[in-house]
């Protein structure tokens, strides 16, 4: 029902929050929200709340990149965020969004991962970044990528002791973050284009298409979700509509 | 992906392997490869081979998958051991389940499912051989094999990959390009329609070369579209 009359008011130009197409709900980011965790940032974008917590580990290079500290991003849907969550191994939804906040902060290089070998070739600081949603009103990327860079932006280094000892409690540093990209999702209802989705609004979309900028406005990771197509003209058009909004979200992420 | 290459693989505008940069690699496509599914082809892009087949429409268990109104498609793209040089532990990973969901949403905008209530068509992608640009030669593959199936469609779905090496835009990109690649875009398209079906990109992109970029991809897609309806043809002329 709820459904029904979101899907209605795009239609004629309205959101059920009354928002304007290119307004985002509120947004609140709280960081080092985690003593146990290297960095960790709390993000609450209207009614969506998640937290993106990073952990560092001492791990082993590539193959193809032995002087390459690594990175790898997870998402849980937790049972307790929405009724639609269940338990169990993270299914296609949760993987792709993990894999896009992947690609958003790997593809703009980020974080300098050659800072990150401890002995060339055999050990190297390993970056997880593990988001939790907690609880799911909509736009769950855009929140989540926003988390993961504020979680990095804040993360330090643990100390490692002669013998080799991880020392969580002292710290070497921040990690090497010098890009900030933000994502930012356009969704698409006939020819109504807006941002920041309600859950309703959400399940009503044709398409959505979500757009990473770093700070100098290049694009480093896009995806195109929902079961319609886009028109070859209208993709430009979404893309000018996130580069201006991410401008604005980067702003936030310190 | 996204990193600069050391290596050159466009020298005076020719790449690698001595194509130009708005060239795909030698295409085959092949309709009713296998026998046991309802719809079958096999796509090739060079060295990249895709096999796809279709089972369904048929019953959808267990019962609280089915919806009411419509039928669904459900994909799996999975890529063989031995299809990469170093051989790739089976079954499904990340990497798969985004791809399989890619490709679903890249094929059912096209589909008229609500003629089949409560069933599945289940399509099936397998890479058999890999050298880049495998879910766009996965999805040429299926989209035909759809098409042999019989499932009511407005139209095929082509696909082709484009990216960036070495600052040139390019068409198609094998595996050493896609490896070494500063950026990589795989499209998806209804061409009659002129519809995106599938986007996603990585690497370091202004807009105006993403823009370019796209306008390959459709010039590109638009040829493919020619070489499925072709393929298609040429499996069943004769059968009036």
């Amino acid at each position: 029902m709820m459904e029904m009359y979101a899907l209605e008011l795009i239609q004629n130009g309205k959101r059920v929050d009354k928002r304007e197409f290119t307004q985002f709900r509120d947004i609140e980011i709280k960081t080092d929200v985690i003593n146990t965790a290297e960095g960790s940032a709390y993000v609450k974008l209207g009614g969506t709340q998640l937290i993106a917590g990073v952990k560092m580990n001492i791990g082993t290079p590539f193959a193809d990149t032995p002087n390459e500290g690594t990175l790898s991003v997870n998402t849980e849907f937790t049972p307790l965020a929405s009724p639609e969550f269940e338990s169990g191994p993270p299914g296609e939804n949760a993987v792709e969004l993990a894999r896009v906040v992947d690609r958003g902060i790997r593809e703009s290089k980020s974080i300098e991962l050659e800072k990150l070998v401890i002995t060339p070739g055999e050990k190297v600081w390993s970056v997880f970044i593990d988001i939790h949603i907690i609880d799911n009103q909509g736009n769950l990327l855009d929140a989540a990528a926003l988390a993961a860079v504020a979680a990095l932006l804040n993360t330090r280094i643990p100390k490692i002791d002669a013998e080799g000892t991880v020392l969580r409690d002292q710290h070497e540093g921040r990690l090497p973050v010098v890009h900030k990209p933000i994502t930012v999702s356009v969704c698409k209802v006939g020819d109504k284009l807006f941002l920041d989705p309600t859950k309703e609004e959400e399940s009503v979309l044709d398409a959505k298409l979500s757009v990473a900028f770093r700070e100098d406005h290049k694009i480093c990771a896009m995806q195109k979700q929902g079961n319609k197509g886009i028109e070859f003209d209208v993709i430009e058009k979404m893309i000018d509509m996130a580069m201006e909004k991410s401008k604005e979200l980067r702003k936030l992420a310190k | 992906m996204g990193r600069k290459s050391d290596i050159e693989l466009v020298i005076d505008g020719i790449r690698s392997d001595k194509r130009l940069p708005s060239q795909t690699r030698e295409v085959k496509m092949k309709v009713g490869t296998i026998t046991s599914a309802n719809g079958s082809a096999e796509v090739s892009f060079g060295n990249t081979t895709a096999l796809a087949s279709v089972h369904g429409p048929r019953p959808l268990f267990p019962r609280h998958l089915q919806e009411s109104q419509t039928g669904i498609l459900r994909v799996r793209y999975n890529m063989a051991p031995f299809s990469v040089v170093d051989r790739k532990s089976p079954g499904n990973d990340r990497r798969s389940t985004e791809i399989s969901k890619v490709i679903r949403l890249s094929l059912e905008p096209n589909l008229f499912l609500d003629d089949y209530p409560k069933v599945t068509v289940d399509g099936f992608v397998e890479i058999i051989q890999a050298d880049g640009s495998t879910r766009v030669t996965g999805i040429n593959a299926l989209s035909l094999a759809l098409a042999s199936a019989g499932i009511p469609m407005q139209d095929l779905v082509a696909a082709c990959s484009v990216g960036k090496i070495n600052g040139t835009l390019v068409v198609d990109l094998n595996g050493v390009e896609d490896n070494n690649s500063e950026a990589d875009v795989a499209v998806g398209m209804v061409p009659s329609k002129n519809l995106v079906t599938l986007l996603q990109m990585d690497g370091l992109l202004t807009k105006e070369e993403l823009v370019k970029l796209l306008d390959m991809a459709k010039g590109s897609c638009k040829k493919i579209y020619e070489m499925q309806r072709d393929a298609l043809l040429e499996r069943y002329k004769g059968e009036e």
